[in-house]
């Protein structure tokens, strides 16, 4: 063991959700060995969701995204080592470098270090005004900058691309909206959630491009407009590049953890390398809503849900992770909440009336409700969660009926 | 200006409050530990689940609907079931009573 280096009995590399959720839970339990939490970022554990909503919008302060406040750590003797980048761990000597060169041996590991924003790889990617969204300082990158811009263009039409869209369109920002693919959240949720979407930014003024890319970023050394793939140029101050994330595990697999897409773990959260665990949004398990094939979730929910299951394993309490996925997205004034996993469905149904602004899409594979998108219409979601869980056959016409309440099916069940 | 807090674990802890912020706000400010608020106040999830007091209650604002529809997704709703993030905290509510409603 390298002199100097402590031993903590629960290493955590993120200071996510994730992350902070395992040390709240562990103590919870009355574990009562050494706590540690590493962070990259400079700051204490904060909701990253704002970052492309309220906050985006300068409607919440960052103090109110503190996921607890600093005495709170202290209190309970979680040590936050902010502003520490994990970049080699030693699975047989347990002990985890960071970029700086601190050393730390643990005995247990819990890996939630998420991911980075995926950025552009086309010539003037690297201009002053490109940006990503995936931290605050992205966030505060973004707002220090919009004095000095009219028009947006953003990469992306998935949910950050469209949070952002529809933020700084309410803060009288002119934003082109680009999409590789055919229509918005295609990877995420089903065209006529897509359709309405596209709809409603477009009728907020947001020009959405669709099936188009970006050919190279023009200007020097600061951003002066996009070229796209149709050759078309749009003049902009800013781009906003929101095209996913790569999951954040190279020390994992350099150790020689298993994992293609993030890191593999098993129900139990374990990855393959002895005591290390990985939860949220780097770790792919096999998930009971997707028939027990792995998935990776990027969420709250999840990562939140996973740390709790490995907090109880440490803790000494049999766990594993079966909880029902579920996330939401808030643009203008439309809630999107979804619930189930719907990849995979072979018919949807559509409850309520888009045009009212108050509808579900809900998605079945074979003949089981496998998950729902519900806009503006919670009711549907709570219920719906209901039925996701049950997953009892149901018939798809009566799904469309307004009248017949999704809790009824579950009544059905009951007698 | 300050609340009491029962916890699911028995304790019970006078907080201070704060105009500006939500009662789970708080709560959270306040270094309760159960109170997951999941969806940080948005009216997303219903991770900030709590009882009040009867005399407190008729000063909350009205329930909205979409609160009272995440609410009844919880078995253990009540009438004194409230969304911690729904309630703007005021001066009003001093002496507030709250207790974190049991896990889902």
């Amino acid at each position: 063991m390298e002199q100097g280096a402590e031993l903590i009995d629960v290493l955590i590399v993120g200071a996510g959700h994730g992350g902070a959720q395992a040390a709240i839970t562990l103590r919870q339990l009355g574990f009562e060995g050494s706590i540690a939490l590493l962070g990259d970022e400079p700051y204490l554990p904060y909701e990253r969701p704002p970052l492309s909503k309220d906050y985006l919008a300068g409607e919440k302060d960052f103090d109110r995204l503190l996921i607890r406040p600093k005495y709170f750590w202290e209190e309970r003797a979680i040590k936050m080592l902010v502003g520490r980048k994990a970049t080699k761990i030693d699975p047989m000597a347990k002990t985890v470098w960071t970029e700086t060169g601190e050393t730390f041996h643990y005995r247990n590991l819990i890996w939630s270090a998420g991911g980075s924003a995926r950025t552009l790889q086309c010539p003037g990617a690297e201009l002053e005004g490109v940006h990503t969204l995936r931290t605050r300082r992205d966030a505060d990158g973004i707002k220090h900058a919009l004095s000095n811009t009219s028009t947006v263009v953003i990469v992306g039409g998935g949910y950050i691309g469209l949070e952002a869209a529809a933020a700084l369109t309410k803060l009288g920002k002119s934003v082109v909206v680009l999409e590789a693919q055919d229509r918005v959240l295609a990877r995420v949720a089903g065209e006529p959630l897509s359709r309405f979407f596209e709809d409603e930014h477009r009728s907020h003024g947001v020009d959405i491009k669709l099936n188009m890319s970006v050919k190279r970023i023009l200007g020097g050394p600061s951003v002066t407009g996009v070229e796209l793939s149709d050759g078309a140029v749009i003049n902009c101050e800013m781009v906003i590049v929101g095209i996913g994330i790569i999951p954040s595990v190279g020390p994992l697999i350099a150790a020689g953890a298993a994992g293609r897409n993030g890191v593999d773990v098993d129900a139990a959260c374990r990855t393959s390398l002895p005591d290390v665990y990985a939860i949220g949004d780097c770790a792919c398990h096999p998930n009971e809503f997707a028939e027990g094939r792995p998935v990776r979730l990027e969420s709250v929910q999840n990562s939140s849900d996973q740390a709790i299951v490995v907090a109880n394993l440490l803790s000494g309490k049999a766990a594993a992770y079966a909880a029902t996925p579920w996330f939401w997205s808030t643009q203008y004034d439309l809630k999107l909440q979804t619930v189930g996993l719907s990849s995979g469905f072979d018919q949807f149904v559509i409850r309520g009336n888009p045009l009212l602004r108050s509808f579900s899409v809900i998605y079945l594979k074979a003949g089981r409700v496998i998950a729902l998108d519900c806009i503006n219409s919670i009711r549907d979601y709570v219920q719906g969660k209901k039925l996701v869980e049950a997953h009892i056959h149901v018939d798809p016409a009566d799904l469309a009926d307004l009248d017949v309440p999704l809790k009824s099916w579950l009544e059905c069940l009951a007698s | 200006m300050s609340i009491t807090v029962s916890t699911r674990s028995g304790q019970t802890l006078e907080l201070e409050g704060r105009t500006g912020l939500s009662l789970m706000e708080v709560i959270r400010e306040g270094g309760v530990d159960e109170l997951l608020a999941l969806c940080g106040g948005c009216c997303s999830c219903a991770t900030c689940h709590i009882f009040i007091d009867e005399e407190s209650l008729a000063k909350l604002p009205p329930i909205s609907s979409d609160e009272n529809d995440l609410l009844d997704g919880s078995s253990h709703r009540n009438e004194r079931s409230r969304l911690a993030c729904q309630i703007p905290y005021t001066a009003d509510l001093d002496g507030l009573h709250a207790q974190i409603a049991p896990e889902d």
